[in-house]
């Protein structure tokens, strides 16, 4: 007797996935996550070299692609240096949620199509085989779940910088609650418009949604506004304050060094593949291909990752693009920008979106 | 506002798309500026007499007190310079140069100038005080080593131009015994580093 698919990913099912699928997808989700954030340093100071006339780092390995494994082995090795006044117990807490929460974001997004393994994709269904789910935890409100999580986030830089008992992490640590709380905000603001177009706040569902249309040319405000917000939600340029380093040092990881700073560090590029994925999902057609394909087999999976990771990947080149352009706001005008332009601007495109729905259903 | 952020995009997207004008130094290097003051050499006349008489006037006028100079009488029969005098020795510290060229400027038979040599950097603090060996002219050798100015200058063929024979790097030098240490010419004196294999010219490294 042959055991199916099915059986064998079903074993110790307690709701989603049997324990075999969940372990192996965390596994890949970590490991991945952890070699994307490394290479987008990479790839962001060749980025910013290009834009300054330099080459980038090209001495470590073929065109410095060991680069971030030299930088990695580097951040190992060093001292884990500590301030003497520190808070022990918040100190660690601090870059273990930066890198946690961002990690455990992730597991909430589904990165291509369901795919039926070993049995008939039928319509929605998948008879006699394994219908397996592109991300590790299947709830029906992911997108809720991601946003969540993410503000999570913002313990870590505020709890870094209090911790730390210096007053460049404090400050730091001020201005970036009061940044992302005030973002926070706009970002839910922006997306709300997609939501109601899709009627869920299942990702999957959200990208089924856009067969037909991407919701970016319905939601084209929708998509600025989450961008930019999103820029500020991951502390990048042109909204970098808590982190100004003509400022404050470093900002809320100033007294960090070794293993520790790079836990924020980590932490940092994983949120930037996450609101990148998100934009995906919600106004780029995520998996969805730019040509028509046809979905729920092994390769129609594996096409589909395809077309999600180019379209983030995309969406950090701009991100990337966008740090080495302009300068950084000051602080009263990123607060006044938040508060008066982008958050009034969501209410809008919430209420002729939801208008429009409305007239068009009635 | 959306309209200058395009624009500012724009910019750095046509600069992203241009030639870095990074130099890889040390497997390219440009040039050096023909004024440029490194480390100093010391010259000889055409018929091989040391230029260098001894006056320890670059001594005196150097600001950091960085030159030693020990003379000594010339054999009438067997001169080393012109003058009465020549330096027997001549030492530079070259941890404490701060090429200023005043001992150059102070010269009065233009015995020493600075040179186009800046890879000066040692582990061994001993080396970094050069001595005479190391700073005089060869002779003869190195007339063999020169090549005609017109090899050198604007419109030379850099590709199919004869290299200069190689003379000995200063890191070579370096880890050489005080014995070992010869007044070889460095071709870097005749404008071409020897560990160099591409000379970068001075359109292609400054694009603009």
């Amino acid at each position: 007797m042959t055991a199916s698919f099915s059986d064998i990913f079903s074993i110790g099912r307690i709701g989603g996935d049997g324990i075999v699928v969940v372990l192996i997808k965390s596994v890949v989700i970590v490991l991945a996550l952890a070699t994307a954030a490394a290479y987008l340093t990479y790839a962001e100071r060749k980025v910013a070299a290009r834009i300054q006339l330099r080459i980038g780092p090209n001495r470590v390995g073929p065109l410095g692609l060991l680069q971030p494994a030299a930088d990695a082995v580097k951040l190992l090795f060093k001292e884990n240096a500590a301030p003497g006044g520190r808070d022990k117990l918040l100190y660690l807490v601090g870059p273990s949620l930066a890198g946690g929460a961002a990690i455990f974001a992730f597991a909430a997004i589904p990165i291509s199509g369901v795919t039926c393994v070993g049995g008939q994709a039928s319509g929605a269904g998948c008879t006699g085989g394994y219908p397996l789910h592109w991300d590790l935890i299947h709830v029906n409100v992911s997108l809720l779940l991601v946003l969540a999580v993410t503000s999570l986030g913002v313990y870590s830089l505020f709890l870094g910088g209090w911790s730390a008992n210096s007053k460049y992490s404090l400050l730091g640590a001020l201005r970036s609650s009061a940044q992302l709380i005030s973002y926070e905000m706009a970002v839910a603001f922006a997306l709300v418009g997609a939501v109601i177009l899709a009627g869920s706040l299942d990702l999957e569902k959200i990208v089924l949604m856009q067969h037909d249309l991407w919701f970016i040319v319905l939601q084209p405000l929708g998509f600025l506004l989450y961008f930019t917000a999103a820029l500020a939600e991951t502390n990048r340029l042109p909204f970098d304050l808590p982190e100004a380093e003509t400022e404050l040092v470093a900002g809320y990881h100033t007294e960090y060094a070794s293993m520790r700073f790079g836990f924020y560090f980590l932490g940092e590029y994983i949120n930037v593949v996450i609101v990148c994925s998100i934009a995906t999902l919600v106004f780029l057609g995520g998996w969805l291909p730019l040509v028509p394909f046809i979905h729920s087999d092994w390769l129609g999976g594996l096409v589909g990752i395809g077309w999600f990771l180019s379209k983030v990947v995309v969406l950090i080149f701009v991100m990337m693009w966008l740090r080495w352009t302009l300068p950084r706001f000051r602080y009263d005008r990123l607060m006044n920008f938040g508060w008066k332009v982008l958050l009034p601007l969501g209410l809008v495109n919430i209420a002729v979106t939801g208008a429009i729905v409305a007239v068009r259903a009635s | 506002m959306l309209l200058e952020i395009a624009k500012g995009l724009a910019h750095t997207l046509t600069v992203m798309l241009r030639r870095p004008i990074t130099v890889q130094w040390p497997e390219e290097q440009k040039p050096t500026a023909p004024r440029h003051r490194g480390r100093h050499i010391l010259h000889r006349y055409d018929n091989g007499l040391e230029k260098c008489i001894g006056c320890e006037l670059c001594a005196a006028a150097c600001p950091v007190g960085c030159i030693y100079v020990g003379p000594a009488e010339n054999d009438p029969n067997n001169p080393v310079s012109p003058g009465e005098r020549y330096a027997e020795r001549y030492e530079i510290n070259l941890m404490r140069c701060i090429y200023c060229g005043y001992c150059a400027e102070a010269c009065p038979t233009e015995a020493i100038t600075l040179g186009p040599r800046f890879e000066l950097a040692d582990f061994r603090r001993e080396r970094t005080v050069v001595t005479k060996a190391e700073l005089l002219e060869a002779w003869p050798k190195f007339t063999e080593g020169r090549r005609p100015a017109s090899d050198v200058g604007a419109g030379a063929d850099q590709a199919s131009r004869e290299l200069p024979r190689v003379g000995i790097s200063p890191r070579v030098a370096w880890d050489m015994d005080e014995a070992q240490r010869t007044d070889l010419p460095h071709p870097d004196e005749f404008g071409v580093p020897s560990h160099v294999p591409r000379v970068i010219s001075p359109d292609e490294a400054d694009p603009q």
